[in-house]
Order: C-alpha cells, then sequence, then structure tokens
C-alpha cells in the first residue's frame, strides 16, 4: 500500500479544532432538550432560551458558539492494522490546531504560563495537549478534539483520600466541588469524575469523562449507579443554569474508573460547561475522512 | 413573579429602579464594553472615559474584532466572568452614573450598596452564548483607549439585547447568594439522601 499523505491528518486537525468550536454534539443538545423540558423556573427557563437561540446562530452563520476558544485537546486511537507514523501525527495535530487559528481565524486562547505572551498560534511547548491510545482489529485513525474553556477547566480539583475515608468521602468531595464552583463552569453541564489510579490518571480519567456522550452510562452497574445518585443531588441543590436557581444544574454526572494503590483513594473532578464542545474524525489508511462526535 | 423588561439604555434611575431581583431584561440602544485594563486604566492610571457614561450599561467583555478602514466589526463577543473587577464598580456606578453591569457570576457585597445607593442593577448573560451575543450587536459605533484593545472601552449599539437576568438589584438582593442560602439549607438532607453522613 502506498503511503499516506499526512497532510489529510493536519487537514482534519485543523477542521477539527473549527467545527468543535461551532458544532454543539447532538447528544449534548438532546441532553439540553430534555433538561429544559423539565426546567420549571421562568428565569432558568430563559437560560435555556438563549442557549437554543445561541446553537441555532452558530449553526446557521458558522460563528464560534463561545469566545473561549480554550485550550486544544486531541485523543488519537491509533489501529494495528495499519503502520501510522506517531510523529507525524504529532506534528499534524499541532500544525493543525495553529492554522485553525490563523486561517478561521479565532482567538488564540494560549499563553506562555509566566511571561503571558500569546504568540495567536493555540500552540506552544505542551500544547497542544494530546493523549495517544491503540485500537486493535481496525485500521483507522480516530482524532477527537476537545477544546477546554477557561471558566469550567478552572474549577478542575483533584484529592487523595485514603481507603479508610470510603466511598463516602469521595462522594461528598463531588458535590461540594460542584457546589463551591457555582456558576463558574456556565452551567448546567457535564461533571466528569475520575476515581482510582494515581495523581495523574485520575485527573485524566475525570477529562475522559467529560467527553463521553450525555446518555451513555458508565458500564459497571455501580459507577453508573453512583452517576445517577450523584446527578440526583447535584440538582437537588437548585443551583440552576447559570448559577441563577432552577431544577436544572448538570446535564449529567460521568465517571471513570481505574484500579489503584491498596493505600490510595483518589478523586477528581472535571467540569464541562453546557457547550460541551467535541468534535471526531475518523482517517482511513487510504485517506478517506468521517466526521463525527 | 418574574417579569419582562423591555428597555432602551440609556437607562433612567427610575427605570431600574423598578427592576427586581429575578426579572428578566431586553433593551435597545448603546452598550459599553469593558474589561480589567480599561479599569485599570481609569482608576488606578487617573484616565477619566473620553465619553459619558451617565445612565449607560456596560459589559465584562474581551471582543474579537477586525479593522476596516477606519472603522472595527465585530468577529465575536462574549462575557467574562465579573468577580476580578468587583473592585471598580463602585466608582463605575458612584462617580461615573453608571446605570447596569453585565457580566457573568455577580459581584460583591460593595458593588450592591453602591447600587442599592445609587440605583444601578447587574444584569446576568447567558454565560457561552457568545454567538447569540455577537448577533445583537448592530455595531461598533467607537472604540475609546484603541491602544488597550482588545480591553479598550467600545461603544456598542445593541438591538433587543437579552435574556439578561437582574441578578443583583437596587434594593439590595443578590440573586446568586440568595441561590447559595438556600442550597445551604438543604445541604443536610441532600448528604442525607446520597449518605455521606
Ligand atoms: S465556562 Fe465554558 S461556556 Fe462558559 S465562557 Fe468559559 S468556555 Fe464558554
Amino acid at each position: 500500500m502506498k503511503e499516506l499523505d499526512y497532510s489529510i491528518v493536519e487537514e482534519a486537525a485543523k477542521q477539527l479544532y473549527i467545527k468543535a468550536l461551532c458544532e454543539l454534539p447532538p447528544d449534548v443538545r438532546i441532553a439540553l432538550k430534555n433538561a429544559y423540558a423539565k426546567e420549571t423556573n421562568p428565569a432558568a427557563r430563559s437560560v435555556f432560551d438563549a442557549i437554543f437561540k445561541a446553537i441555532d446562530i452558530a449553526d446557521t452563520k458558522k460563528t464560534l458558539l463561545c469566545q473561549d476558544t480554550g485550550l486544544p485537546i486531541y485523543k488519537v486511537k491509533i489501529g494495528s492494522k495499519y503502520n501510522w507514523n506517531g510523529a507525524a501525527i504529532k506534528k499534524c495535530l499541532s500544525e493543525g490546531a495553529r492554522r485553525a487559528t490563523q486561517e478561521f481565524p479565532f482567538r488564540s486562547s494560549s499563553t506562555h504560563t509566566i511571561t503571558r505572551i500569546n504568540p495567536q498560534t493555540s500552540v506552544g511547548p505542551g500544547l497542544p495537549v494530546i493523549y495517544y491510545d491503540f485500537a486493535d482489529d481496525v485500521d483507522t485513525l480516530d482524532i477527537l478534539m476537545v477544546p477546554k474553556g477557561s471558566g469550567s477547566e478552572n474549577m478542575s480539583k483533584m484529592q487523595m483520600f485514603y481507603p479508610q475515608h470510603g466511598i463516602k468521602a469521595v462522594k461528598k468531595f463531588i458535590l461540594d466541588t460542584v457546589i463551591e464552583s457555582g456558576a463558574n463552569p456556565c452551567p448546567p453541564g457535564i461533571i466528569g469524575v475520575g476515581l482510582g489510579g494515581t495523581a495523574d490518571l485520575v485527573m485524566k480519567l475525570a477529562k475522559d469523562a467529560i467527553v463521553r456522550p450525555v446518555g451513555q452510562r458508565n458500564p459497571d452497574p455501580m459507577l453508573a449507579e453512583m452517576e445517577i445518585e450523584l446527578e440526583e443531588a447535584i440538582n437537588a441543590t437548585g443551583r440552576g443554569p447559570m448559577g441563577l436557581g432552577g431544577d436544572i444544574s448538570c446535564l449529567a454526572v460521568h465517571i471513570e474508573a481505574a484500579y489503584t494503590h491498596i493505600t490510595q483513594n483518589p478523586v477528581a473532578v472535571n467540569t464541562q460547561c453546557w457547550p460541551a464542545r467535541r468534535a471526531r474524525a475518523i482517517i482511513t489508511p487510504s485517506g478517506n475522512v468521517t466526521y463525527g462526535y | 413573579m418574574s417579569k419582562t423588561h423591555h428597555l432602551t439604555s440609556p437607562f433612567s434611575e427610575e427605570v431600574i429602579r423598578s427592576l427586581n431581583a429575578g426579572d428578566i431584561v431586553y433593551f435597545d440602544g448603546p452598550l459599553f464594553g469593558i474589561r480589567d485594563l480599561t479599569q485599570i486604566h481609569i482608576f488606578d492610571k487617573g484616565n477619566p472615559p473620553p465619553v459619558d457614561l451617565t445612565g449607560m450599561p456596560c459589559i465584562h467583555t474581551a471582543p474579537s474584532l477586525r479593522r476596516v478602514g477606519d472603522k472595527w466589526e465585530k468577529i465575536c463577543v462574549g462575557t467574562t466572568t465579573s468577580t476580578r473587577m468587583d473592585r471598580f464598580t463602585p466608582g463605575l456606578i458612584g462617580q461615573y452614573g453608571v446605570r447596569a453591569i453585565i457580566g457573568k457570576g455577580g459581584l460583591y457585597q460593595g458593588s450592591l450598596d453602591a447600587m442599592q445607593k445609587y440605583g444601578a442593577v447587574y444584569l446576568a448573560i447567558v454565560g457561552g452564548a457568545a454567538s447569540l451575543e455577537t448577533e445583537q450587536i448592530e455595531e461598533v459605533e467607537a472604540v475609546y483607549f484603541e491602544e488597550l484593545h482588545p480591553e479598550a472601552l467600545y461603544r456598542f449599539r445593541v438591538k433587543n439585547f437579552g435574556p439578561l437576568t437582574v441578578a443583583m438589584d437596587s434594593h439590595g438582593r443578590h440573586l446568586y447568594e440568595e441561590v447559595g442560602a438556600k442550597i445551604k439549607e438543604k445541604l443536610p438532607e441532600i448528604y442525607k439522601k446520597l449518605g455521606v453522613i
């Protein structure tokens, strides 16, 4: 087979950043509609009205839904049945993010962490954030793009509990973290929770949780039940859309878990705002690209 | 019961005092865009705004604009979190006569006191809905302190701008705090149901 032209991957990486910023995934739209149907507070209902109008305008005018273009994150899954060039993929993702920013153009939200100089490229040391994973039995390259805004990302929290604190402390921590974050993450969004692993893995699990389509439960019944319990608790607070009071304070709680150390009990929360933006591309070795979510 | 108001800026004290926490507002007319640097320039560096802000609404934003000839065109205008700019708010209201602050997340007690004293409100916008905000901005009429762009002082003209929720009114009510107080009350019950206490 002839070697793939990697400019296809770069172009996809560019299109994905733009698509994610402009087109809200269908599962999030459905979750917002379902939430609106349940909301009884008039001010909260007007928040939903504005949300639906904003989505419509972004759709018809192909404009950004939210002005915060976020930090670019790419999650790639490399199929084992084709000889994908990892180093080329890495370069393409970075170039794609840069080109999206400068060619669309939209503001770069990425900056030097000390000098605060923003080269208006969205990329730099450590950015885009890239996660690599591998899939058996397929030959495709699966790229999921997530622009992560700061209002929600700034509310992230993790805690290394001990086993003696049990699941009780973990659940309380999750609820308290959501309550403390108030209106900042533009609720109602997705509450991503990581359980177990190491300090870094637990936060990554929480990030994995926010990109799961709304409406899907964790396949482990114990974790699925915990998701429902926490959703009920969060919505019972009455914080409401945009923190102004109402019945719906979150669209979903998603939990991802890993094994952990016998003396550890880590938990992390990563919140996603109501514009739970993400876009996906599946690329075949022959260079066909299919876009989705 | 929450009321919906359709207003025109600049606002009179009487109109502003008729608004109550929880009401919904839409308005037409001029709207000023401000951010951290704009207000540092005005208050910390002592440069009074070169335009009259009496009765005006101000929004916490850093707009994406494009320069076309001698005009500015909108690309994307969204709203940022207000709390960082709390310390400037009593000055905007007391010294310059601003009657409405638009943002997300709310402000603190000092701002609420100034709103009560002079007759002003905080209007919460729907965060994340920048596409809608941008659509409702008809024109960028002027940019003052241009060297500070994207944190200059902008005069926009808006049409049916909203929905905005009156989150802090001129009668001392603070919606975010009321919601917070209710959460505190309910929390023991919620903890119990979740089985964490
Ligand atoms: S928290 Fe999310 S929706 Fe709100 S302004 Fe930031 S990125 Fe946009």
